[in-house]
């Protein structure tokens, strides 16, 4: 697996959308750093930014990049490998070359700026693995959905769709069920319904971390409440894992009993 | 070598293969024939473990490959697409596949003499043009000395240079004794390299033998017209229509 992951890492750090992808984290963090005041304000932007749009880059380049080596994906099925081997290798390379354009563009401007001696370094490092996480969840799920459609458009349609779901209607949906019920005790409703959206979840790991009430919302403030700081983040955290593992368990599935 | 027992696969609704049975037990050229459509990609898919076929089974070396993989190590493909990774260098693709295989090439320094691909060895494959690059699939496919090869629509988009090379080297691994399985459209050049052919129908194996005995059984003295022959069902076989379709498909190719 370590293989192909090494080549598909080299094909896609070299290609032209790794390069903007990297510059745009780069100048947008330099421009906050050097724009507003502390740091802790610009890691809150920056979370906004990350939370929105590296599922979306990670959506659209897993599923360009899984019908774009489609025959190249061929000839490799052919080797004396097996399949698991071949799409694993894939989409790790994948997924890290996403992760390293994400860490280089938010991570070096604020090394340069002195994140190191800053009490803020670890809400920093949070909001990193936090990035990272969501790039290897929506890598994960874009190579489950171009795997199993291959209809590019149709492809392409799904994984938006699924983007659009948990970046925006999920929200959506949650506030609607809030409302409704508001005469009913919510807080395990809130705690279980932010578990299914890993973007939601994603952000209520960097507002404990932050540990700001006023931004935290209803479910940030629920969690801490009755699971508090330490015991929230972890949960959170294994949470996200599972979020990475289901799709990849989907990728596998789908990858053994797929004719190409 | 390989042995297909009633293979049956379907996409669908579509039943691609309908209760192929044969056996490549002699080494030789074998060109696999027939309209778009009739089964050649998903035959040999299928040989090579990509396709997963419903029913039947297949035999490498006398062994089952279902749910295998290693015996691939025996088989080199040739896919017809060429198509690469457009930021990896020729270099590092033909690296990579070697890495993949865990084994070195036998013949990588005279292919690439023989297909003039010393200059491009360092330039990424996404800006090569598309003759250059089936050069690179053809180095790929041949730089190992296995005893099967698998050609999926050798010839591709190659100057008459490299398709002589072709052809010469196709000789040189015959007289190896190999098996070499090729699909192709280019009648003139089955006419040179086969010694058998299976004509694919439908689904079915609508011809196999060589071509002395097919031009002799359809009474013609040319291949191609032999080939017309059978699709325009003149001579009692497939007068379903769909035959006379393929035929006007296939002529049209050329």
């Amino acid at each position: 697996m370590f293989k192909i992951l090494k080549y598909s890492f080299f094909d896609l750090t070299r290609s032209r959308w790794a390069y903007i992808y990297t510059a745009f984290f780069f100048l947008f963090t330099v421009s906050l750093l050097w724009l507003s005041g502390g740091m802790s304000k610009v890691v809150i932007s920056l979370m906004n930014v990350i939370l929105v749009l590296v599922p979306l880059i990670a959506t659209m380049f897993g599923v360009m990049y899984y019908y774009n080596s489609r025959e190249f994906t061929e000839l490799l099925l052919a080797q004396p490998i097996r399949r698991t081997t071949i799409f694993f290798g894939q989409y790790l390379g994948l997924a890290l070359s996403l992760s390293i354009s994400l860490l280089l563009g938010v991570g070096l401007p604020f090394v340069l700026y002195g994140i190191f001696g800053s009490p803020e370094v670890w809400n920093f490092m949070m909001l990193l693995i936090v990035g990272v996480f969501l790039s290897f969840i929506f890598s994960a799920i874009a190579f489950f959905i171009a795997l199993r459609n291959e209809n590019h458009i149709k492809g392409f349609g799904l994984a938006i769709l699924v983007w659009l779901f948990f970046a925006v209607i999920y929200d959506g949906l949650f506030l609607l069920a809030l409302s409704l019920f508001s005469d009913y005790p919510l807080e395990q409703f809130a705690i279980g319904a932010s578990m299914f959206n890993p973007i939601d979840l994603s952000r209520v790991l960097i507002l404990l971390k932050l540990d700001i009430s006023a931004l935290m919302g209803f479910t940030g403030a629920v969690i801490q409440k009755f699971l508090g700081t330490a015991l929230g983040m972890a949960v959170s955290l294994t949470v996200l894992s599972v979020w990475v593992i289901l799709p990849a368990w989907g990728i596998r599935r789908v990858a053994n009993h797929k004719d190409f | 070598m390989i042995t297909i027992e009633n293979l049956h696969k379907s996409f669908g609704r579509q039943e691609v293969l309908r209760g192929i049975s044969m056996a490549f037990d002699r080494p030789g050229i074998y060109a696999i024939l027939g309209p778009n459509g009739s089964g050649k990609t998903t035959l040999i898919k299928s040989i090579l473990g990509m396709a997963l076929p419903e029913k039947g089974r297949i035999e490498f070396q006398g062994q089952n490959i279902r749910g295998r993989w290693d015996y691939r190590r025996k088989i080199d493909y040739l896919p017809q697409i060429a198509r690469f990774p457009d930021n990896l260098r020729v270099r590092e693709l033909l690296a990579m596949i070697q890495d993949i295989r865990g084994e070195k090439p036998q013949a990588l320094g005279r292919l690439i003499e023989l297909f003039s691909l010393a200059p491009f060895l360092d330039k990424s494959l996404g800006k090569l043009s598309g003759g250059t690059r089936q050069k690179v699939n053809l180095v790929q496919a041949f730089m190992y000395d296995s005893p099967v090869l698998i050609l999926d629509e050798p010839t591709n988009g190659l100057d008459p240079v490299a398709l002589l090379r072709l052809k010469a080297l196709l000789r040189e691994e015959k007289d190896k004794g190999k098996l070499l399985l090729i699909t192709t459209h280019i009648m003139s050049f089955v006419e040179e390299m086969a010694d058998e052919l299976v004509f694919l129908l439908e689904g079915h194996i609508h011809f196999r033998g060589t071509l002395d005995s097919l031009k002799e059984q359809y009474k013609e003295t040319n291949l191609e017209r032999a080939i017309a022959r059978i699709l325009e069902g003149e001579v009692g076989f497939s007068t379903n229509g769909h035959g006379k379709e393929a035929a006007r498909i296939v002529l049209q190719r050329k």
